[in-house]
C-alpha cells in the first residue's frame, strides 16, 4: 500500500505522519496521531461523531481523505481545553447533564463550536440546525442545546 | 489498492481519467464507498485548481464552479433562490464538503440540487470543451470519462422557484422524494413551467406531462388541478427502504399540490 508523507497543525501543534493511500482523516488521527477525541462511528458522514474543524470549518473526518490535508489546520475536541481549564462549551455540557454515553459528545463539541465560532448569539433554532448532523441516542438533544445555548452566554460574558 | 493523484491543472486532470477512475468532489460519497471497500474503481483523480470554486455572474447568467460545496452556495448572495436547496443537504458539515459537481452523480436518494439544476435547465460545461444539459447528463452520467468544471444556470423570475424535500427524519434526513419548480408567470398566467422530482426514480425526473398542463393556466387550486392528475405519467418511483413505490405515487401529487399553492416556498 503507498504511502504518503503530509504535515498538518493539530490543535495547534504540527505533526507530521506517513498516511495510506485512501486513509480518511478520522483514522490518520485516531491510529497515525493517536488523538482519540474524534470518534468512529458510522464511517459514512451520518453520525457525526468524528466532527472535526478544517481550517476553521466544521467537516466530517470519517469522509475527508486525510492526504489531501497537508498544510492544513485541524481542531478537534481534544484541542478545545486550554491546559486544565476545560472550553466553555466543554464545561456547560457537563453542568448541564448534556452528556450520557458521551460517544456523540465531541462531534456535538466541534459542530457547537463552529456554530459559535460566526455566531456568537444563536437562537434555539439555529443551535438545532448546527448539530442537525450530529447522532444522539442518549438524551434526546434538548440538553445539549440548553447546554450549547448557556455557553454562548458564558463566552459573550466573558468578551464583554 | 487505490491511489489518488492530484493535479493543479483541470487539463492534467481530464487526461489522467481512464475506465478505472473516478473523479473526486467533496467526497462525501466516494469516501463511504472507500471506508466500506465497495468502490468500483481503482484511482481517484483530483483537481486543486481554485477556478473550479468560483461562482460568478457572466452577463445576467450565474455560472457556479463544480468544486463549489453546498456551503457556498448559501453564502452566495446571487444564488439565494437555490440557498434552500444547498441548506437541505445534509447537516452542516456535510455542506461544507459537498459540491455541486459531486451532487449531479449523487445516486438515489440524494441529488437534491440536481434535481434543482435541472428544474432551472442548467447547462453543464464539461472538460472536453462541450456543454451538455442536465438530463443528457444525468441518462450518462454513470458512463461520463469527461470532469464536470461549472454549471451554467439562468435565474429564475424573482419569487418564482420553489422547492420542498420530504423526509421522514426530522430536522435533517435523506429525501423520500423532493420537488423543485420554476413557475414564470405571463399575465396572469403560467409560462415556460418546469417541474422536477428527486426519488422518484433512478434519477432526478422531470413531469412534463405536469408542465404541459400547467402551461397557460393560472396558479390556483382549479388551474393546478389537471396537473395533479397526470403527474404520475412521467414518474418511475421504486420501493426501497425508505419508502414503497406505492407510496411514493400516492403522495407526489399531494406535495406537487402543497408546493404549487402555498406561497410561502418561494424564492
Amino acid at each position: 500500500m503507498p504511502r504518503t508523507p503530509i504535515t498538518l497543525v493539530l490543535n495547534g501543534t504540527e505533526r507530521s505522519l506517513f498516511v495510506e493511500s485512501g486513509e480518511n482523516l478520522l483514522d490518520a488521527l485516531r491510529r497515525g496521531i493517536g488523538d482519540l477525541s474524534p470518534k468512529y462511528g458510522c464511517a459514512q458522514g451520518t453520525c457525526g461523531t468524528c466532527s472535526v474543524q478544517v481550517d476553521g470549518r466544521l467537516q466530517l473526518a470519517c469522509i475527508t481523505l486525510a492526504e489531501t490535508l497537508s498544510g492544513r489546520s485541524i481542531t478537534t475536541a481534544g484541542g478545545l481545553a486550554e491546559g486544565n481549564e476545560l472550553h466553555p462549551l466543554q464545561r456547560s455540557f457537563m453542568e448541564n447533564f448534556a452528556a450520557q454515553c458521551g460517544y456523540c459528545t465531541p462531534g456535538m463539541l466541534m459542530a457547537a463550536k463552529s456554530l459559535l465560532d460566526r455566531n456568537p448569539h444563536p437562537r434555539r433554532q439555529e443551535v438545532v440546525e448546527a448539530i442537525s448532523g450530529n447522532l444522539c441516542r442518549c438524551t434526546g438533544y434538548e440538553p445539549i442545546i440548553d447546554a450549547i445555548l448557556k455557553a454562548a452566554e458564558v463566552m459573550r460574558r466573558r468578551t464583554r | 489498492m487505490i491511489t489518488v493523484d492530484t493535479y493543479s491543472s483541470l487539463d492534467e486532470a481530464a487526461s489522467g481519467m481512464d475506465s478505472h477512475s473516478c473523479f473526486m468532489g467533496g467526497g462525501t460519497l466516494i469516501m463511504r464507498d472507500l471506508n466500506y471497500g465497495r468502490q468500483a474503481f481503482r484511482r481517484l483523480v483530483r483537481c486543486t485548481d481554485p477556478q473550479l470554486r468560483t461562482i460568478r455572474n457572466e452577463r445576467g447568467r450565474i455560472v457556479i464552479g463544480a468544486a463549489a460545496t453546498m456551503s457556498d452556495v448559501i453564502e452566495n448572495r446571487d444564488l439565494e433562490f437555490l440557498a434552500p436547496v444547498a441548506a437541505a443537504v445534509g447537516g452542516p458539515a456535510i455542506r461544507n464538503m459537498a459540491t455541486v459537481g459531486g451532487n449531479l452523480f449523487a445516486p438515489a436518494p440524494f441529488g437534491d440540487f440536481a434535481t434543482a439544476l435541472l428544474a432551472l435547465d442548467a447547462r453543464i460545461r464539461m472538460s472536453s470543451g462541450q456543454e451538455t444539459g442536465m438530463a443528457a447528463l444525468l441518462s450518462s452520467r454513470q458512463d461520463s470519462r469527461s470532469i464536470v468544471t461549472a454549471i451554467d444556470i439562468a435565474p429564475p423570475p424573482r419569487g418564482r422557484f420553489r422547492f420542498h424535500k420530504v423526509s421522514r427524519v426530522k430536522p435533517k434526513g435523506v429525501s423520500v422524494l423532493s420537488i423543485c419548480a420554476v413557475l414564470p408567470m405571463n399575465g396572469g398566467r403560467l409560462s415556460g413551467v418546469r417541474v422536477a422530482f428527486n426519488g422518484m426514480g433512478s434519477t432526478p425526473l422531470r413531469a412534463p406531462a405536469a408542465e404541459a398542463a400547467l402551461e397557460g393556466k393560472p396558479l390556483d387550486r382549479n388551474g393546478i388541478g389537471p396537473a395533479l392528475e397526470v403527474v404520475l405519467q412521467d414518474l418511475q418511483p421504486v420501493d426501497d427502504e425508505l419508502a414503497t413505490a406505492w407510496y411514493r405515487r400516492t403522495v407526489a401529487p399531494v406535495y406537487l399540490r402543497r408546493l404549487l399553492l402555498e406561497r410561502s416556498r418561494a424564492w
